[in-house]
């Protein structure tokens, strides 16, 4: 009987909010169309070929505009709803039927799905304007359009699925248009390796999550999330643990959390605008999306989502320390990703209190992020697609719009008072302090360490002595390019009115539940007052060892063992190289030597024995007509006396 | 009766030896004539004991094959013999391993 009581208590204690949506209507009807858009884009300008090459990057940004109106009007409608009726999903048709389990194309449009629609199709048009001046001298620019009008239909494919198949569909999905658009620039080698490198450690997290989805067929017998959500209590928690544990891994894969996160600098070879848009603001977000929509899995599983916090700590300090080192403009940012994905998922892994500051800091990152990508492809054009920011300097009088809006990107990041990192940053790390004093001192530092090398980066590119050469003449983009910026530096101003009056965290609660408020240790007017402190020393550090000094032509190269370690990724590299690459090419070797000499001997081996007998044997037929008769008469010889014998 | 059989067994030994010893194919010829016929006598021998003629037909076959052997044997002896100049059956050995 008590047994009983503690059963219930803890069932109720745990209340994870159960999918159940209704079917749509109304303006609903049109959620497809979100997907199909950039789909029909993506066919039409890779089937159409060169035909379409004079409007092709119109068409582009016309669909991906167009899924942008729709989602506007469906989040504006959602916000009209009562929040019990804010599921909604249509269901498209019956994909796979195998005796008892049934997977249809399902969509499913919630407080969650559409915030994440309004991002990807909202940064991603703006990213689709930008490109077009971005590639405007490309003579591929058509195909490029392409690609990302087929990337924008995989990624809202995978934010609006209702089931883990239809989402692992957009996850392949984005890994492909993400591998297609890393090697655009083909002819260069390295843009080629990075995406093959990208292509192949985004398949070790994608196979983690391709067994998560076996596991949840083989234990739930579907793999929809209503029907998760409703029977995820009923599983033991080693098994929510291992679906969550392999979640997770692939959660690293597509959102470089370590050990997966080394193809991310390396994918920033990729034309900017791309960097901008999957290797920033939505694509490596996804696996955040993973673990906050698999919240009713990670909430059964305590050791899945411990798991999670440790790797999200791990990646944000690993991160910064990389973005510490670069030279390079596009890897300091990527570096810069990397650490802010790990807040995300560290917000993600904290659980109820965490999930909704994890996507406010989502979109929050999405916005600033794009804006500076964007910003640093602004300065590559100028200084012709020079990446070095040593070759930078004193760009803030020649590139005034770029300027302005890199530093709003630059404020919101760093967590400035008021602008949209602040809010949700500080969110994040409050949380973190409030569950475990160690990650949340380490969140703490990370914020320090963002400060230190977001103004060194700010300091070499727009402010100390100009060091380009003679021949370099920058110049303001166009303002096809420039109005993206524009647009995006006020969303990284205003971001943060999304959390006035606890907006997004009541908006988010049918999803991912509602948690109760914990009050801190100490006062949060002191927290955030100490958040901003260690900006600030991050800040004054950067100002008196990059600002007061002068900062050399080229990377000097007596440095500590900390900066080399940084500037080598930490490693990275070196560690999958040691740790994954050299012992699967030994296995391989060796397993290739015993097929050569085992299996092959076995058979090999026979066949000589019988020709080695062969080549005895023969010698008896030696041409002399009296020794075949010795032979015969041996042989009747030998006959007669076995009958002899016999009878 | 037993000296008949005993002289078929001397025969078939002399004839056995010969041809294994004897070089010359026109002997080796002979030497198995004479193992046919060591053989015809003890067919007729045993017949003869028994009453009935069982063994004599035998021995007819062996003398109508023997004649066929004969034959052949000799053809390819005399044709050997032309274009080796010689009949010991030792020189003919180039069918070998």
């Amino acid at each position: 009987m008590n047994a009983l009581t503690a059963l219930t208590l803890k069932a109720s204690e745990t209340t994870i909010p159960v999918v159940s949506p209704s079917d749509a209507d109304g303006p609903f009807t049109l959620l497809w169309l979100i997907i199909a858009l950039p789909l029909l884009g993506a066919a039409v300008l890779l089937l159409g070929g060169r035909y379409t090459d004079k409007w092709g990057h119109l068409l582009g940004t016309a669909t991906s505009a167009t899924s942008f109106v729709i989602s506007l009007v469906l989040f504006v409608t959602l916000l009209g709803r009562d929040e019990g009726e804010r599921q909604i999903s249509q269901h498209l048709y019956d994909w796979i039927e195998a005796g008892g389990l049934h997977i249809g194309l399902d969509l499913l449009y919630d407080p969650l799905s559409a915030l994440f629609l309004l991002l990807i199709t909202g940064v991603g048009s703006l990213i689709h304007v930008y490109s077009i001046g971005y590639m405007a001298h490309d003579p591929r620019r058509r195909r490029f359009f392409a690609y990302l009008n087929l990337f924008v239909a995989a990624m809202l494919m995978l934010i609006l699925s209702e089931n883990y198949v239809g989402l692992f569909l957009g996850w392949e999905g984005v890994g492909l248009a993400s591998y297609l658009l890393i090697g655009f620039w083909q002819h260069k080698p390295s843009a080629a390796a990075a995406a093959k490198k990208a292509f192949v450690i985004n398949r070790v997290g994608d196979m983690g999550l391709g067994l998560a989805i076996f596991l949840m067929i083989v234990t739930f017998g579907t793999t929809s999330f209503s029907g998760i959500s409703a029977m995820s209590g009923g599983a033991t928690e080693t098994t929510l643990n291992w679906i969550g544990v392999l979640l997770l891994v692939g959660a690293c894969g597509k959102s470089a959390q370590v050990p997966l996160q080394a193809w991310l600098l390396d994918a920033m070879e990729g034309p900017t605008p791309v960097s901008a848009l999957i290797h920033a603001a939505t694509m490596v977000t996804a696996g955040v999306y993973l673990i906050t929509r698999s919240n009713f899995v990670f909430e059964l599983a305590p050791t899945a989502q411990t798991a999670v916090v440790i790797v999200a700590t791990v990646t944000l300090l690993w991160g910064a320390i990389i973005g510490c080192a670069k030279d390079d403009i596009k890897k300091g940012l990527a570096g810069s990703t990397m650490s802010q994905i790990g807040y995300m998922m560290l917000g993600a892994g904290l659980g109820v209190a965490g999930y909704a500051f994890a996507i406010f800091h989502l979109l929050t990152h999405g916005f600033f992020k794009a804006n500076m990508f964007l910003g640093a492809g602004s300065v590559m054009h100028a200084m012709d697609d020079d990446v070095d920011m040593r070759h930078y300097g004193a760009l803030n009088k020649m590139l005034p719009v770029t300027f302005l809006t890199f530093a709003m990107g630059y404020l919101a990041i760093i967590g400035f008072p008021g602008f949209s990192g602040f809010w949700s940053k500080d969110k994040i790390i409050e949380t973190a302090l409030v569950e475990n004093p160690v990650v949340g001192v380490c969140a703490l530092l990370g914020a320090g360490v963002t400060g230190f090398y977001m103004t060194r980066m700010m300091l070499m590119t727009f402010f100390t002595d100009k060091r380009w050469e003679k021949d370099v003449h920058p110049h303001e983009s166009p303002k096809v390019m420039t109005i993206p910026l524009i647009v995006l530096a006020a969303l990284s101003v205003l971001g943060g009115l999304m959390l006035a009056g606890n907006w997004i965290v009541d908006w988010l609660s049918p999803v991912v539940g509602h948690a109760e408020h914990h009050e801190p240790p100490v006062p949060v007017i002191v927290l955030t007052l100490l958040t901003v402190a260690v900006v600030a020393v991050g800040v004054a550090l950067a100002w008196f060892l990059v600002g007061r000094q002068e900062v050399p032509r080229t990377a000097p190269a007596d440095v500590s063992f900390a900066t080399k370690a940084a500037r080598a990724d930490l490693y990275g590299d070196a560690i999958n190289e040691g740790l994954v690459v050299a012992p699967g090419k030994a296995t391989v070797s060796g397993l290739t030597a015993g097929d050569r000499s085992i299996v092959d001997g076995l058979f090999t081996g026979g066949t000589t024995v019988l020709a080695g007998t062969g080549e005895l044997l023969r010698r008896l037929q030696n041409g002399y007509v009296r020794s075949y008769a010795l032979g015969i008469l041996g042989g009747a010889l030998l006959l007669v006396l076995t009958l002899v014998v016999v009878n | 009766m037993t000296e008949y059989i005993v002289l078929s067994a001397i025969l078939f030994t002399i004839g056995s030896i010969g041809v294994l010893t004897r070089r010359n194919a026109i002997v080796v010829f002979m030497c198995v004539e004479l193992m046919l016929n060591a053989c015809n006598l003890a067919f007729i021998a045993f017949a003869r004991q028994h009453g009935n003629l069982d063994g004599q037909i035998a021995a007819f076959f062996v003398m109508v094959v023997a004649a066929a052997e004969v034959v052949v044997g000799l053809a390819i002896i005399m044709t050997i013999f032309r274009t080796r100049r010689s009949a010991s059956v030792d020189d003919v050995s180039l069918l070998k391993f």
